[in-house]
């Protein structure tokens, strides 16, 4: 995903490691943080995937003021999937697409107060015959977190992958 | 609290358990945090009736996000220099996810991990790889 500004931020830290179950401290207690290694509260290993929240166009999130949503209101579904709303943005499900793979390589870990910018590129794209879910088209998206300094923070690859239909259960 | 080569030996396994009866509320605080809103995590009437699913089923970022937990907690803050998971299998509120940590090799102060995430019936959820930074 681009995004021009993911402002990395005390709260957005605590709540994002309250949701995978992580009670360690070094992401919410200042006082604590300051006197390990990291020297501050740091951002969990896979915190930038919420970059998500900074992305104006990112295709997961109803939009204010937006053209609906394809999640249920009265009727199980408002609106069709957007096409592009699966693959480049990382996890996606329900329309076909699904999250098969991430890596994230570490130049630094992103701590409180930086701001980071991401761009994307295309990766590597390729099919494959399931038997679970019929032709499989695997694509990678490879997105690099840049601090204000330009330097390069964390680079993430994803694998997005759509299937014919959704994939067979047991 | 970061590991130590001088203690450290290809083989040697960490094992955590990184939730109990996944409840869907955490799913929720997960689409909350994350930004990612797809329904098929969080809208059961969607994921079943359009997207043609059994349920509504967890992010895979979610499952990585607590495999990460168990590496942080095993290699110490700040440490890891990779991690990587390919997403095998889906988890689906109830789950008890456990992950375990194998060391593959150890050279010039970093070591490499084997990653493998199972459910409460053995199946691996999440597979993959992890490097850190140890010290001497």
């Amino acid at each position: 995903m681009a995004v021009g500004k993911f402002p990395i931020e005390a709260s957005h830290i605590m709540m994002f490691a309250r949701s995978i179950g992580d009670g360690n401290k070094i992401y919410y207690d200042e006082d604590y943080a300051k006197g390990g290694e990291a020297g501050g509260i740091i951002a969990p290993p896979t915190f930038v995937q919420a970059s998500a929240q900074f992305d104006p166009d990112y295709g997961l999130r109803p939009k204010i003021g937006g053209d609906g949503w394809f999640g249920s209101g009265g009727k199980p579904t408002g609106v069709k999937p957007r096409e592009d709303s699966v693959g480049s943005t990382g996890d996606s499900g329900g329309g076909g697409g699904l999250h098969a793979e991430q890596r994230y390589i570490y130049h630094r870990h992103p701590k409180v107060g930086d701001v980071l910018t991401a761009t994307n590129k295309p990766g590597k794209s390729w099919e494959k015959e399931g038997k679970r879910s019929g032709k499989l088209v695997f694509s990678e998206s490879i997105t690099e977190y840049r601090d204000q300094d330009g330097e390069l923070v964390v680079t993430a690859i994803g694998t997005g992958v759509r299937t014919e239909r959704p994939v067979d259960q047991g | 609290m970061a590991l130590k080569a001088s203690e450290l030996k290809v083989g040697d396994t960490y094992t955590e358990r990184l939730v109990e009866d996944l409840k869907r509320t955490q799913v929720v605080m997960y689409a909350g945090a994350s930004g990612d809103y797809n329904p098929v995590h969080t809208d059961e009437l969607f994921t079943t009736k359009v997207a043609g699913y059994p349920g509504v089923f967890a992010h895979g970022m979610l499952t990585m996000g607590m495999t990460g937990m168990m590496l942080t907690n095993y290699v110490g803050d700040g440490r890891l220099t990779e991690f990587g998971v390919r997403f095998t299998n889906q988890v689906f509120p109830g789950d008890t996810l456990d992950s375990t940590a194998t060391v593959t090799a150890i050279n010039e102060g970093l070591v490499d991990i084997e990653v493998s995430t199972i459910n409460q019936e053995g199946v691996e959820v999440a597979k993959g790889s992890a490097q850190a930074r140890i010290d001497d």
